[in-house]
């Protein structure tokens, strides 16, 4: 039996007397890709805090590759291995895409090391292929502020895949794309699960069932469900508290 | 890397040649006492370049920098004392006797030394700054915060200083212009000439120094904590390092200006450490441009000679002006007067008037001869 790379045991998460996340446990394996979903307010963003270190659980462990995160500085947890795309695409927009990037893949990352070395060849090449991938190389020295809501989008994601996380952990990527995009950004997600372990979280059901994956049901800070996108929508648990209602509105 | 767009090494290059034109002519067009006044002013522009690398570039806004402009001013000043103090009872600075003490506090024994004072001139305000610093944003203490928070250090320290008359002559603070330094007094002529040397090759050092901090990933760590500090957090660094490091770099800034700005005006005291004189170093570098070093540089230099001739013309309509310029500055050109122009300020001006026309495409995207983007 393998040994899962993260764990999350029974975190409860309580904000003066409002319980976010109630006894949720959550097991990731190397390569696994997740997603996520879940109403408004069921906790799905408490719960990335959790792990990135920017919220520290009432009760409960987080275990990730073997150790425990809790009380590590954000900082620390990400030069661990997660990252973490946030819901809006929070990039620098003052520095130009290449920038952006040659801050996500520069190692290591302490202040004398940014002052006296320049970027290696390595990460040269490394940023190139990144901004290939999200298709970015004729926006490289554009500042990154101007560029559409889409490309920021990428942009993230592409500094995150650039920190070369083990984990990555993708809040809302698709929020404000096109289809087309969209459907860009899933293809995308997919091909980095494998080498690296995904989890993702998401309102928009059609890009979750593209996706492909094993989905959670987070309602009410607890997993309500766990398994396939066909199995979760057959739940009468699931459409009553979610489904049923976003598809008859459809 | 760089960001470097060939308009903007143009605009910095032609900036450049009329700074050092004007200081290598300055001795001999200028009267003794404007050369002195020159000479200060660019002391001053080594404390703003620091109030830019930290606010202009970190996004703190520190309200303090009159602490370590100071403490730069003391140590100076502490020295000139001791070397000049032979000819009087106990060998030690006149002004102890005022008070009654025969023994030099312990604190004035290392800066006998000219190498030790030299040090310290820097070193001891960046200690300062970086332990103030550090506890400051170890506790994630950042904003109007931050900014209230320096401003209180400083009235500390204000007040401690000016009652301290058995230590450092409190109020009154301490002369140097009468004090011996290679055989001459420090405020004649001769010396001033050379302390405007000083200032303007270490005003270009500094400059120098600065430029090589941003110019590159870690610049734009800076920028990013001045943007989304949580990004930089999440991206695996540690913000808290780099503020202290920026932070203590323009406190040693500050105390080099300071040593500069007290030997030029020959006393320091507690005044450099009022609220008001803290605030002008940041309307300097707000007018002149934040974020653009150079826009630092000529905001301390050309608002207080501005200063000097408007107060000697007007006496007390300065403070409207420079509050004036202030609201100006805030509301009209938020990136400073360099920044406008480095953001093409001139020409969106020209097309409001109606003489320019419409650029195709985004000035940043390089057009080739036939008008198509590159890239």
């Amino acid at each position: 039996m393998t040994v899962p790379l993260l764990e999350l045991k029974k975190i409860s998460v309580s904000f003066e007397g409002f319980l976010a996340l109630r006894d949720l446990d959550l097991v990731l394996n190397q390569g696994d890709l997740r997603a996520v979903i879940g109403p408004n307010g069921a906790g799905k963003t408490t719960f990335l805090d959790v792990i990135t270190g920017k919220v520290a659980p009432t009760k409960g462990d987080v275990i990730f590759k073997e150790k425990s995160l809790i009380g590590q500085k954000e900082f620390r947890i990400a030069r661990k291995g997660v990252g973490r795309k946030f819901q809006s695409p929070r990039i620098f927009e003052n520095l130009s895409v290449q920038e952006n990037l040659a801050l996500a893949v520069s190692r290591p990352k302490t202040p004398l090391s940014l002052l006296m070395n320049s970027l290696k060849v390595k990460n040269l090449d490394e940023i190139q292929r990144l901004m290939s991938i999200v298709n970015l190389q004729s926006k490289a020295n554009i500042r990154a502020g101007s560029l559409s809501h889409g490309q920021k989008q990428w942009l993230e994601i592409a500094m995150l895949v650039g920190q070369d996380p083990d984990l990555l952990l993708v809040d809302e990527p698709v929020a404000g794309l096109t289809d087309e995009e969209t459907d860009l950004t899933a293809d995308l997600l997919k091909s980095l699960a494998g080498d690296h372990t995904v989890l993702v979280i998401d309102h928009d059901m059609e890009f979750i069932r593209r996706l492909d994956c094993p989905v959670s049901v987070l309602h009410q800070g607890h997993v309500l469900k766990e398994g396939s996108m066909s199995d979760i929508q057959k739940d009468p648990l699931v459409i009553e508290v979610y489904l049923g209602k976003s598809e008859d509105e459809e | 890397m760089s960001i470097f767009s060939t308009k903007k090494s143009w605009i910095n290059l032609t900036i450049w040649v009329l700074i050092i034109a004007l200081i290598i002519s300055a001795p001999s067009v200028l009267p003794v006492f404007r050369l002195n006044l020159l000479g200060r002013y660019l002391s001053l522009a080594i404390v703003a370049l620091g109030v830019d690398l930290i606010w202009g570039y970190t996004g703190m806004l520190s309200l303090g920098q009159g602490i370590f402009f100071a403490l730069g001013g003391y140590c100076a000043a502490m020295f000139l004392q001791l070397n000049s103090a032979g000819e009087f009872p106990n060998g030690i600075p006149e002004f102890f006797g005022l008070y009654g003490v025969e023994k030099l506090p312990f604190f004035w024994e290392p800066f006998k030394s000219s190498i030790f004072t030299l040090i310290s001139i820097w070193l001891l305000p960046a200690i300062i700054a970086g332990l103030l610093g550090y506890l400051v944003f170890r506790n994630r203490i950042k904003g109007v915060y931050f900014s209230i928070l320096t401003q209180a250090a400083l009235l500390v320290f204000f007040n401690f200083f000016n009652g301290q008359q058995k230590l450092i002559n409190g109020t009154n603070g301490l002369k140097t212009d009468v004090t011996q330094l290679f055989g001459q007094m420090v405020g004649s002529e001769i010396m001033q000439r050379w302390f405007f040397w000083i200032s303007a090759v270490l005003v270009i050092l500094a400059w120098f120094f600065a430029r090589w901090i941003v110019r590159d990933r870690f610049g734009n760590i800076l920028i990013g904590i001045r943007d989304d500090e949580a990004r930089v957090r999440f991206t695996g660094y540690n913000p808290v390092i780099f503020k202290t490091i920026i932070f203590s770099i323009a406190g040693g800034l500050a105390g080099i200006s300071g040593a500069l700005y007290t030997v030029q005006s020959g006393i320091v005291s507690p005044q450099f450490m009022t609220v008001p004189f803290s605030i002008e170093m940041v309307i300097w570098v707000a007018v002149g441009g934040r974020g653009t070093l150079l826009g630092a540089i000529l905001g301390a230099v050309f608002i207080n000679y501005a200063k000097s001739l408007v107060s000697e013309a007007l006496p007390a309509s300065w403070m409207f002006i420079q509050g004036g310029l202030f609201i100006l500055v805030v509301t009209a050109l938020p990136e400073g007067v360099l920044g406008w122009i480095r953001k093409d300020g001139l020409r969106k001006l020209l097309f409001l008037i109606g003489i320019n026309k419409k650029l195709e495409t985004y000035p940043s995207l390089e057009v080739n001869e036939q008008g198509e983007v590159k890239g």
